[in-house]
């Protein structure tokens, strides 16, 4: 291929190709800030929980993780009662709530979602691609808001009916609701592993004597692991930051119990369900940022870990072929 | 006749393919009894007219007019900054620099950022550092900036939506063949006049897939704009910048889980639900039909 050489930004000189290199130069940068902006801002009001003593008298690292008595001389227990006559900030009712209901998300969606990934990259006709494909895409297209909708309206009913369950909104409705948000996501990028798996490796297997599902079990499968394990990595931080969902289908009661059909209130519902009423610059109001630092921090983690991993397949895979 | 491996076989590809079955199947089911349950009440009046009665009556024309007006105002932020860094990374950065790849990153990652910080962000500095700045600087300290309002929560969708702008704008730039770069620049064009006569014309399609995406994906989120601007109810439609707004999203979920007679507002809730599932789903397949001829090209073009 015959390279190039551009002109250097600035060497024609003229005002517009300077005024042009400065805006698109500034917008690119502006990714990277907004980035940087979101993590200050969130910092900023989540900080007077550490520096503050107005604050820290309501709300302190220690009245967020250990057990505070409800009233004086009572025993000390983990509540998150934030508009009380004594308000209690214990965020580990909010915290089990949110891993559960992603570990219930994540156990039903994971599995659906690689699985049919790995059908319709290995084995499907044609057709059968042309309808999971755009039924993929749809479930990803459906505002989560609606999903949050539909679980409260019908769902809920349906699984009290079939179960029996004392809550009708718990932590299993939330939870399979959120799945339908984690599937596209995992199928998605589960999918792309998959059919980055060169096809030498298939016809190698296939030419060696294994089965198609010999080659997709134990070839293509583990060739493109860690393509799958990012998948699930981007679909847990996906689920533990869905908002719309969980506020609408999990009850909203922050207990502290590890039952899957109690109800449950997280992190994000939260946020939601309490910003609104909030007083700006109170210690609840810095605590829910707080909460939403903590959000930020973690889904940054994840998506950082799960595209690194996602580079590495593919340039493991580029290698290979 | 009963072999071991083929019986494995068989039930792990039938396990597979039953996972693609109940995924069809859930999509089907929810648009189903959405569709079913949501067509009842849907009329021209009910797309035309402001609610009555306690959301009990009437239409839904004040959401769908303050959805519109939001996801206006979010194009306009959102389609110039997100083309532009698409055009940095793809036509100004020189390629595997370390400039490209931290953008990448950072566009990456503020696509992983959960709805909801977003919606806190646009509290905490388009309202509260923003606003209220302007307000200080400009209104001598009223409210006029330094509250929610439309511009506010539209900034905010538009943050949300960029990544989704960049790579698709990326993408078509991609799909632009080299050498009506090097053709260009062999006339003598500079590096503007071969980006804005050459590339940006080439790429229009990618831009407006994009762009059509972002405005489907703003229209149905609810918690970036549930502090910064959206209301449940307002008796006028929002004429100002600073004006608060209704949107469909915001509607479903109040009336969803605050409406003080359920069966009353069933029907309407349903209807609504409708709307913005039609909303986004002719958005995203508009998008989809130009993607499909974009990687055509791609593919083929050459």
């Amino acid at each position: 291929m015959t390279v190039v050489r551009l002109p250097r930004a600035g060497f024609a000189g003229s005002l517009s190709d300077r005024l042009a290199s400065i805006v698109i130069r500034g917008s690119a940068f502006l990714a990277i800030l907004s980035l940087v902006l979101i993590f200050i801002f969130i910092g900023k009001e989540a900080l007077p929980i550490l520096t503050s003593q107005e604050v820290q008298k309501e709300a302190s690292l220690s009245t967020l993780f250990f057990p505070q008595p409800a009233k004086p001389g009572a025993r000390p227990q983990y509540m998150w009662q934030p508009v009380s006559e004594v308000p209690k900030y214990s965020v580990l009712p909010l915290f089990v709530s949110t891993l559960k209901v992603t570990v219930i998300a994540v156990f039903f969606a994971i599995p659906l979602a690689v699985a049919a990934a790995l059908y319709t990259a290995e084995f499907a006709h044609p057709w059968v691609r042309e309808v999971v494909k755009p039924a993929i895409e749809l479930l990803a297209g459906i505002p989560s808001v609606v999903i949050g909708f539909f679980c409260l309206m019908v769902l809920a009913g349906w699984l009290q009916q079939v179960f029996g369950w004392t809550y009708r909104l718990n932590a299993v409705t939330a939870g399979l609701g959120l799945s339908l948000a984690v599937i596209p996501i995992v199928y998605t990028v589960a999918e792309d592993a998959f059919s980055s798996v060169p096809q030498t490796f298939r016809e190698g297997s296939l030419a060696m004597g294994a089965s198609s599902w010999q080659t997709a079990w134990r070839v293509v499968l583990p060739a493109a692991m860690p393509g799958v394990l990012a998948a699930c990595v981007l679909g847990f931080g996906r689920a533990i930051g869905e908002t719309m969902i969980v506020l609408m289908a999990s009850g909203n009661a922050a207990i502290l119990s590890l039952s899957p059909v109690d109800s449950i209130r997280t992190f994000s519902a939260t946020i939601a369900a309490e910003l609104g009423e909030v007083v700006v610059g109170s210690a609840h109001y810095h605590v829910l940022f707080f909460l939403g630092a903590a959000l930020f921090v973690l889904t940054f983690l994840l998506n950082l870990f799960g595209h690194w991993w996602v580079g590495r397949l593919q340039k493991k895979l580029q290698g290979a072929s | 006749m009963f072999d071991k491996t083929r019986i494995t076989g068989a039930v792990l590809q039938g396990l597979a393919a039953l996972a693609c079955v109940i995924i069809v199947a859930m999509v089907a089911i929810i648009l189903g009894n959405i569709l079913i349950h949501g067509l009842d009440r849907l009329s021209v009046g009910f797309l035309t007219r402001a609610p009555e009665a306690g959301m009990t009556g009437g239409g839904i024309f004040p959401a769908i007019f303050g959805t519109f007006a939001l996801v206006l105002l979010m194009t306009i932020a959102v389609i110039p900054l997100g083309v532009a860094t698409a055009i940095y990374m793809h036509e100004y950065a020189p390629k595997r620099s370390r400039m490209v790849h931290v953008v990448r990153l950072a566009i990456q990652n503020l696509a992983g950022v959960p709805a909801i910080v977003f919606g806190l962000f646009g509290l905490g500095f388009f309202i509260e550092f923003i606003g209220r700045g302007v307000d200080r600087a400009f209104f001598g300290g009223s409210l006029v900036y330094g509250q929610p309002a439309i511009i506010w929560a539209a900034l905010t969708m538009a943050l949300l939506t960029m990544p989704t702008v960049v790579v698709a704008t990326e993408e078509a730039l991609r799909a632009i063949p080299q050498s009506y770069r090097e053709v260009a620049y062999s006339l003598g064009a500079t590096r503007w006049q071969m980006i804005s006569r050459i590339v940006l014309p080439q790429a229009v399609g990618g831009i407006l897939t994009g762009g059509i995406l972002a405005v489907s994906r703003g229209s149905g989120e609810v918690a970036p704009v549930m502090f910064t601007g959206a209301a449940y109810f307002l008796p006028e439609l929002p004429r100002r910048l600073n004006d608060q707004f209704m949107e469909l999203g915001y509607h479903v979920y109040v009336m969803t889980t605050q409406s003080p007679d359920v069966e009353a507002t069933k029907p309407i809730l349903y209807s609504t639900v409708l709307v913005l599932l039609m909303l986004t789903f002719l958005l995203n397949f508009t998008a989809i039909m130009i993607r499909a001829r974009i990687r055509k090209r791609l593919r083929y073009g050459r």
